[in-house]
Parts: structure tokens; sequence; C-alpha cells
């Protein structure tokens, strides 16, 4: 920029210059959308050019009693399972396996290698994801049944039966999601001062009261980030449904952003399914809050 | 046991790696468990490789877990015969360098008066940021595309490109400004005696201290916007606009597929992330160590 623009730029107000284009483009892609997302569930409406019928809060108290949306929230509980619990709990499991034993004992070379094979699925698009394990789960020329049939089990139709289907589904998502919680834990661990351990274990303190006692405490505030940014991340889930069982089957998979893809593209309510969505939004934030909420009374304390 | 551990942790400080013929038949049944978790995430890889290379009767004569009985690469041409592969491709290379590029740019500019300037607004501003990082997408989905198509942008990758620029902008900006909060106000105070502008205090001085972050930004954002779905499958439905990932969907429900296709489909859409990977395993590793991103 000239030099003769430079003298305007020095006042206060030539700040605000700078936050222009983001203001402009959030109000076009988030601000207005998600204004007119809530403004359409106020509507019955078919969408495109049929007419918008005034439905006031109806679309909210049918939603309450709608009882594929509670399904669907429940499934958002197991898709928390399967995307914060587990692979959390595997991810500490293998960070603490690859940093103490595998990068002390057998050389960081080897532990560098797993980490990235660990990691390897997290840069899979996920529709491709979806794509593999909808093959590998393939109740009768898929590789897990294949494989158990040469053992002489009959394998299941796992994402075919209403019972199991939503299992199949979390498999696909720890296998997805194992490498996120694990390369930061390992990045973190590499903080723990060695002599702790060694003075612990002078005290004789066990490989296991090592890790409850130095390990966890130091890395606290990377399983808070995991926790919450996987737990977002589970509440969104989309394509592993839309491409693995499509819902089904008997509607035992559906989750609420499928829910309201339903809505919007298939059913042509699209007055309900900006009411899906909008509920779906707030309850992601207040989620998000109160974890931030109490993580800073943790720290407060 | 515990004395062995600290006995071994001596030997490694003075001799690094030398401590092979230590190693207790526990460590090795947890190098057992590590190398077995490696093949199990890895097997899916694998198996996708196995079959993407088996004629169809091969495939089903022998089933999935067999060796190709002879090398064939029917699948693959299938495979291209039902999508436009190259187009693809330089539709997701579009899209990504484009989102790449754009948002990092405007993370860096919007970041500016929120880390630096300290404008008053700065707190609302980035957790109105941080809340739209959130937002579940089907809560912008159907404004989007209605938006799509009425600006003529429907179909076309500039609808994808606008969405996501904004959209990881609003991360990056976020990330961005806690950097540059750390960065010692002496640094900006001098270049101002010395009679720089804001702007050129940005380019000239930020920049290159920043330029660890803003490439960690750059690379995922390459790959978020590579792998997105849920936007793209609604703005591009047709195949000329169609990124990788999208374009192998549009496989989904069609039961007169060979597995064998859908396989080749399969490691076809892989095969540009994993090589991204291979190149920037480093850097993405680094970043999310970092805990930049999520």
């Amino acid at each position: 920029m000239s030099n003769g623009l430079a003298p305007k730029l020095r006042r206060p107000s030539g700040y605000w210059l700078y936050l222009l284009p983001i203001f402009i483009g959030f109000l076009a892609v988030v601000g207005i959308p998600f204004g007119m997302n809530i403004y359409y569930s106020l509507f019955r409406w078919k969408g495109g050019t049929a007419p918008m019928r005034w439905n006031g809060l109806n679309n909210y108290v049918q939603l309450f009693e709608d009882v594929e949306f509670w399904t669907s929230l429940r499934n958002s509980i197991f898709m928390v399972v399967a995307i914060v619990v587990i692979p959390t709990a595997i991810g500490l499991l293998l960070a603490a396996l690859l940093t103490e034993t595998i990068g002390r004992r057998f050389g960081p070379r080897i532990a560098s290698f797993l980490r990235a094979t660990y990691y390897l699925p997290q840069i899979l698009p996920i529709a491709v994801a979806g794509f593999m394990w909808s093959w590998i789960l393939d109740p009768s020329n898929g590789a897990i049944n294949t494989f158990l049939q040469s053992l002489g089990a009959d394998g299941p139709d796992w994402l075919g039966n209403p019972d199991l289907a939503i299992y199949a589904v979390m498999l696909m998502l720890i296998w997805l999601q194992i490498g996120y919680p694990l390369v930061i834990f390992m990045a973190a661990l590499s903080r723990v001062d060695p002599e702790l351990y060694e003075a612990a274990a002078l005290d004789g303190a066990g490989k296991w009261r090592q890790v409850l006692a130095i390990s966890l405490p130091t890395i606290r505030p990377e399983i808070f980030i995991v926790v919450l940014t996987a737990t977002v991340a589970a509440l969104k889930v989309f394509a592993p449904i839309l491409i693995l069982t499509g819902g089904g089957p008997e509607g035992s998979t559906v989750v609420p952003s499928y829910y309201a893809y339903r809505n919007f593209f298939e059913l042509s309510q699209v007055g309900y399914g900006s009411t899906i969505s909008t509920v779906m939004a707030l309850v992601i934030f207040a989620i998000a809050a109160l974890m931030l909420w109490w993580q800073r009374r943790q720290e407060a304390q | 046991m515990s004395n062995v551990r600290t006995l071994d942790r001596q030997q490694v400080v003075t001799d690094r790696g030398g401590s092979l013929q230590r190693r207790t038949p526990g460590e090795w049944v947890l190098f057992a468990v590590a190398i077995a978790a490696g093949i199990a995430i890895f097997a899916p890889f694998g198996l996708i490789i196995l079959n993407a290379f088996k004629s169809t009767q091969d495939y089903s004569s022998n089933g999935p877990l067999a060796f190709p009985s002879s090398f064939s690469l029917q699948a693959f041409l299938d495979y291209l015969g039902r999508v436009n592969y190259g187009q693809a491709l330089w539709n997701s290379i579009a899209v990504s360098v484009l989102v790449a590029a754009i948002a990092v740019v405007l993370s860096l500019i919007s970041a500016y008066p929120l880390g630096i300037g300290r404008v008053k607004v700065s707190g609302i501003v980035l957790a109105v940021l941080l809340i739209a990082t959130m937002l579940p997408h089907e809560a912008l989905i159907y404004p989007l595309f209605y938006g799509a198509q009425a600006t003529g942008t429907f179909n076309t990758i500039w609808s994808v490109v606008i969405v996501f620029s904004v959209l990881q902008a609003a991360y990056g900006t976020y990330l961005i400004s806690s950097v540059m909060g750390a960065i010692p106000k002496e640094l900006i105070e001098a270049a101002q005696l010395d009679g720089a502008s804001r702007w050129q205090i940005l380019w000239r001085i930020l920049v290159p201290i920043l330029r660890p972050s803003l490439s960690v930004l750059v690379v995922f954002f390459f790959i978020w916007t590579w792998n997105e779905f849920y936007i793209p499958v609604v703005l591009l439905s047709d195949q000329s606009s169609q990124t990788i990932p999208i374009a192998l969907s549009t496989l989904r429900g069609q039961h007169n597929i060979d597995i064998t296709v859908l396989n080749a489909g399969s490691l076809l859409s892989l095969l540009p992330t994993l090589v991204f990977f291979l190149l920037f395993q480093r850097t993405l590793v680094r970043g999310v160590a970092a805990g930049a991103v999520k």
C-alpha cells in the first residue's frame, strides 16, 4: 500500500477496516443464514416457491413430542461415546504406551512411525472412510464376516440389524478418531519431567500410580480440549450415517444432523428441518458453554 | 521392577538406544500390543488395496481376504467410467487451494485488530467467531442452498469456496489473534517509531514472525476443505463441480456396482490425501500436537 494511505491508517479508527472483510463474510455465510434458519423454523414450509404458513412455536412443540427426534438425540449420546469417551481413553493408554515404553525402550523412530499409523484415518475424507467400512461390514461378502466364516462362525448383518447397526457405526468412528487424542496427548506427555517419575518410582509407586498421579494432572488442559472439540464434533456427525446406514434400519441410527437433512431435502419439510437444526445449534452452544464454565471453575479452585 | 526401571533410564541417558539387551518380557508384550493396534488401524487400508486390483470373478470366487489371483485394473477403469475423476480431482484441488489461501489471509487481516490492536470489542468478536466454528452445518445449509441458487453460484465451486473461506477464517482468526497476543509490544512500537504504517507492520514484521503458525493453518485449511462433506454434498449436485468425496458418494445406493469398483473408487479417492499426508506429515502432527488445531 502506498505511503499516501499510511497516515489515514494510523488513526485509531483505521483498525476497523481490517475487520470489514470478515464482518461481511460472517454476515453472508453465518449471521444471515442462521437468522433465516431461525425464521424458517416458525413456519410450515415445503421450501422453494411454496407458500410459507406461519406456525408460531408449533414446530418446537411438535419436535418435543417427536419420537424420532428423541431417538436421534439418544444416538448422539452413542456418538459421544464413540468419538469422545472411548478414543480419549484408548488415546491416553496408547499415548502413554508409545511415549513411555516404545519411545524410550524401543526407539523414538518406531514410536513416531506408529503414531503416524494411528493418525492416518484422521486425514481420510469421511465419505471415503464410510465407503470403506460399508464394504468391510457387508453381511454377505464383507471382510469381517468372511473372516468370521473362515473361523466357522456366522457373522451378523452389522448394518442391517436395528439392534446392532449403531454399534457398527461406532466401530468405524472409534477407528477414525483415535489418532486425534493420541497425537495431542503424546505431545503433552513430552512435557512431563522424567525426574518426577523417577522420584515416584523410588517412593515405590508402580507404573499405574505414576500415570495417575503425575501424567494425568499434567496433561489435563489437553484432555479438556480434546473432550470439548470431540463432543462438538460428535453432535455434528453426518456423513458416516448418510453413507453407512442412511439412518436405517428402521430409523435406528438417525442422528440430528441427518434428521434435519432428511426434512430439508427428502421430505420437503423445510420449516421443521430448520426447527431441528436451530435446537441442535442451541444444544451444542449450551453444552460447550457448560463445559467451558466447568473448566473455569476447576481452574479457579 | 522400579529399580530396574531407574537403572535403565540412566543407561538410556548415557547411551541412547543402546539399551536393547535390557528389555523385559513385559515390555515385549506392550510392544506387541502397540504393533497389533497399528496393524488393526491399518487393516482397512490394506484390504482396500488388496481388493481394488481384483477382477469381479476373482472376488466372488475367492472372497475379500485372498490375494488377487491375477493383477487387474478393470475395477479402476469401471470407476473412471462412472465418475469423472479428473474433473473431481481438479475441483478438489481448486477448492482446497483457494480456500486455504483466502482463509489464511482473511484470518491474518482479521486477527490484526483483535490480537495487536486490541480494539474494544475484541472479546465479543472472538466469542462470536468461536461460536461460528461450533455451529452445526445443518443450521446454515438451507439458507446457503437458497442463497447459492439466488446468486448463481449453485453447482459451481465458488459457493463452496466462499462458505469455507469464511468458516475456516473464523477459526483461523481466533487462533492467530491469540498467537499475536504473545508478540512483545515493544516490537510494534519500535516499528511505529520508525514510521511504519499499520499495513507495513502487518506484512513486514508480523507475517515473518507468524510464519510457522500460518503454514500450519494453510495445511489444515487445505485438508479440512478437501474432506468437507455436508455443505458440498448439498451445493455441488452436478458432476462438473463435485469434489472427490462427493463424486465417490454419488455411487451410494447404486446396487448394480461391483464391490471391486467401490474399492478402486475408495482407493483413488484416498490416494491424494495419502500423498498429502506423506508430504506434510510433520506439519500435521506438529499442528495437532501444538493444540493449535481441532
